[in-house]
């Protein structure tokens, strides 16, 4: 069974990937070529203007924007899926009454919003020619562990909604784990240092973008992933449950 | 008896042992997590093989994925 629904969950997660492929594409790769066109401008000036000697570029552009840009959202999302099927065999008939396609919708929600949504807000995607290279370990560490606390209070929100259901009713149990994963979520973001790398001539407008392309990206990944699964998997379960039945 | 009784009866989502799922979890999310590394960190801020190739392939996909890149 388990072994079923992971194979699922990295199918739905690779179809999304194609989805989130095709809107990388059309709407986030011309940011991507603007950055670092600012990028090689910055540079040019830096050098005095110098034409300076083309470094061999040990994978082109073309690649770069095409088949890289195809693997590494494939592999993204095909890996999402699979932790999320992992997830999705634990959550299922543990939530309530809640049936596959419902679980599945409801736990892409709280996985955009706890590993996608929260360390955008914190630590925001940023394009070529923004960061300092230096500084590279610290930002990636910042951003996992933003990730880390943000699941972690997903975590404890879940658990005390669930503890706090049978009393108070779901609905608001459900409003105090919210309130609950929101304020601790603030109070990390509030505690863990800001980055700014932002070079002063970089255009508003085109980190806006970029920005705001990464941010469709993450929402069609995990909106789809969640709708798709659901649907993959709900045969599966309802077919395990008429088999229950007749032993 | 009801009509919703006889077109949809309710059944209750059964869960999977925690048994039967622990294998699969340690395994499945390891491998899932190689995965991401290679995606979103390798040859940025650590490295398992000793040249960019990797960071430059998934370039595009890193810095629109939302990790830091370089």
């Amino acid at each position: 069974m388990v072994r079923s629904l992971l194979i699922r969950g990295m199918i739905a997660g690779f179809l999304a990937s194609l989805l989130a492929f095709g809107f990388a594409k059309i709407v986030g790769e011309p940011q991507v070529d603007r950055a670092i066109a600012f990028e090689e401008q910055m540079e040019q000036a830096k050098s005095g203007g110098h034409e300076h000697d083309a470094m061999p570029e040990l994978v082109s552009r073309d690649v770069q924007a095409g088949i890289g840009l195809f693997t590494g959202v494939g592999v993204f999302g095909t890996a999402v899926g699979g932790l999320f099927a992992l997830v999705f065999a634990f959550a299922y008939g543990r939530v309530g009454t809640l049936h596959a396609r419902a679980t599945s919708a409801l736990m892409a929600l709280f996985g955009f919003v706890a590993f996608a949504l929260v360390p955008f807000l914190k630590y925001p995607p940023n394009p070529p020619a923004v960061g300092d290279p230096g500084t590279i370990g610290s930002r990636t560490a910042l951003f996992f562990t933003m990730i880390g606390l943000s699941l972690a209070a997903l975590a404890i929100a879940l658990f005390l909604a669930r503890r706090l259901a049978a009393r108070i009713g779901v609905w608001n149990a459900s409003l105090i784990a919210g309130v609950v994963f929101l304020a601790i979520v603030l109070l990390a973001q509030w505690l863990l240092p800001e980055v700014n790398e932002i070079p002063d001539q970089f255009s508003a407008v085109l980190l806006w973008r970029f920005r705001m392309a990464s941010f469709g990206i993450q929402a069609i990944l995990w909106a789809s992933l969640g709708v798709l699964f659901g649907s993959l998997v709900e045969r599966l379960l309802e077919d395990r449950h008429g088999a229950l039945r007749i032993s | 008896m009801h009509a919703s009784t006889t077109i949809a009866p309710t059944i209750q989502p059964v869960s999977i042992p925690v048994r039967e799922l622990l294998p699969w979890a340690i395994f499945g999310s390891i491998l899932m997590l190689i995965a991401i590394y290679f995606v979103g960190v390798e040859e940025g801020a650590a490295a398992v093989f000793n040249s960019m190739y990797v960071h430059e392939f998934v370039h595009d996909g890193r810095h629109l994925l939302g990790f830091p890149c370089h």
